[in-house]
């Protein structure tokens, strides 16, 4: 049980990586990366929204199934989502100053991440219970950061390149996004060789 | 006669001059993520097509009933619906690209682009106009897709459209069909539609941020080097508290693009100087 719920954060951090190897969540990505302080306080609030919005769309998943109602799970999503990160922004600024202070500017701007959508989406595909929805959200949110940081690192060394002109700006951003996401196909395999 | 034209200028200029994918780099995560073969490609960008032009036509009928503070969620709602609507007919009619596309096909509900054009043009102009405008962005998302598709699949796989290739199909270069090679192929096409731009005077495409998206404002505060409001509670110990200060420069933040006149920025930003890289 743990080391099945053990691999599938792994597997979500390392092998199925959201951004590297799944393509969610670009615009943040390749948008707010330059800086390493912003990429960590984006990384965070995404982590802290996927795992929030699991905890919520799981019961209302099982009452839309329930109901019959599957296939209205996408309207449903979004809305809850938006609606969750609204409240959740009133009730930090409220009650926990120093946390909205941190992650508040980002979070308006992740209701509409396909990253949070496309983790609640997924979960639901695999027929993930409860705790294996938990540890794929905060793995998928984890490799978010993971990615987000590695590629403000790289970024930053980029500024200082001679870069041809007409690579310059986005093309040499998705090839340099290329080369790290390479780097995690190195991992391919590795969740297997341990868990397996 | 007038007004023939203009439509026709909707139209067109979703195709080339500002093609959703390689000038105005919308809607990137759908553009890498199904473009692993053609059919999965062309599939993503006909639903994502039929979900535009629908909802287009739908939010401009809508646009003098929907009062302006919460025009976002309604126009998402309107989104969704029709997304679940092709969902619904994908799986249906055509189960194998349901399953190519998995969980992309409800993901068009946050493309950028789609929620882009009801912000920008939908909400303020007429049915017709804004359903040959979804119609003409909807034609340049496909096209993007398929010309980077083609080269994905030609390379990685050695078939085209499923057809094996002579020659090709023997050795293929995996890597290209990967997730790297995405990102690879995505980046040398922009340096080519930037090269060819530039020899025709027009600005180099960069990514501005999805003008409706709500990322909007943080990559735009990013990029513009104006960093003080994003870096700000970070530099500062957290426990200083300064959720003031914070709310009040991400209203400002907020005002500012929304009433910004958006129009302008979205479907004429490639007539405009393009801020630095």
């Amino acid at each position: 049980m743990t080391k099945e719920l053990l691999g599938i954060l792994l597997t979500a951090i390392l092998t199925e990586n959201f951004v590297l190897a799944k393509f969610l969540g670009i615009c943040p990505f390749l948008g707010v990366s330059k800086k390493l302080n912003t990429a960590v306080g984006m990384s965070a609030a995404v982590i802290f929204v996927m795992a929030l919005a699991t905890a919520v769309t799981y019961p209302i998943n099982l009452l839309l199934v329930k109901k019959d109602l599957a296939y209205l799970q996408t309207i449903v999503f979004i809305l809850v989502i938006a609606a969750l990160v609204q409240l959740v922004e009133i009730i930090l600024k409220k009650y926990i100053p120093a946390l909205y202070s941190a992650l508040g500017i980002y979070l308006p701007l992740i209701t509409t991440n396909c990253a949070v959508l496309g983790v609640v989406l997924l979960n639901v595909q695999k027929d993930y219970h409860f705790a294996q929805s938990m540890f794929n959200s905060v793995g998928a949110g984890v490799g978010f950061m993971l990615a987000m940081i590695m590629f403000a690192g790289v970024r930053e060394r980029m500024e200082s390149c001679d870069v041809p002109k007409f690579m310059r700006g986005l093309p040499i951003t998705l090839v340099a996004a290329s080369l790290v996401s390479v780097s995690f196909l190195g991992f391919t395999g590795i969740v297997d060789g341990i868990f397996g | 006669m007038a007004e023939k034209k203009s439509l026709f200028k909707e139209f067109s200029k979703g195709i080339v001059i500002e093609n959703p994918v390689l000038r105005l780099v919308l809607g990137t995560c759908p553009t890498l993520a199904t473009t692993t073969s053609v059919e999965s490609a062309v599939g993503m960008g006909l639903a994502a097509s039929i979900v535009l032009i629908c909802s287009n036509v739908v939010i401009s009928a809508l646009r003098k009933v929907i009062p302006s503070k919460v025009r976002i969620p309604a126009y998402i709602v309107v989104i969704a619906s029709f997304v679940t609507i092709v969902q619904m007919l994908v799986k249906a009619f055509t189960p194998d690209l349901d399953k190519q596309l998995g969980v992309y096909l409800p993901l068009i509900v946050v493309n950028c682009i789609i929620l882009g054009r009801a912000e920008a043009f939908a909400g303020k102009n007429p049915v017709l106009a804004s359903a040959v405008d979804g119609l003409g962005m909807g034609v340049g998302f496909t096209a993007a897709l398929f010309l980077m598709s083609t080269v994905r699949e030609v390379l990685g796989a050695g078939s085209f459209y499923g057809a094996e290739i002579p020659g090709l199909s023997a050795h293929p270069m995996l890597v290209f069909i990967l997730p790297p090679g995405g990102f690879f192929v995505f980046g040398i096409l922009m340096a080519t539609v930037n090269r060819i731009a530039e020899s025709r005077g027009k600005p180099r495409a960069e990514l501005r941020g999805c003008e409706a998206c709500p990322m909007a404002t943080v990559c735009k505060l990013h990029n513009d080097g104006r960093t003080e409001p994003l870096t700000a509670p970070a530099s500062e110990p957290l426990h200083k508290a300064k959720a003031d200060t914070a709310a009040k420069r991400r209203a400002e933040a907020n005002t500012e693009t929304l009433t910004e006149p958006v129009t302008e920025a979205v479907t004429e930003p490639v007539n405009k100087e393009v801020r630095p890289s």
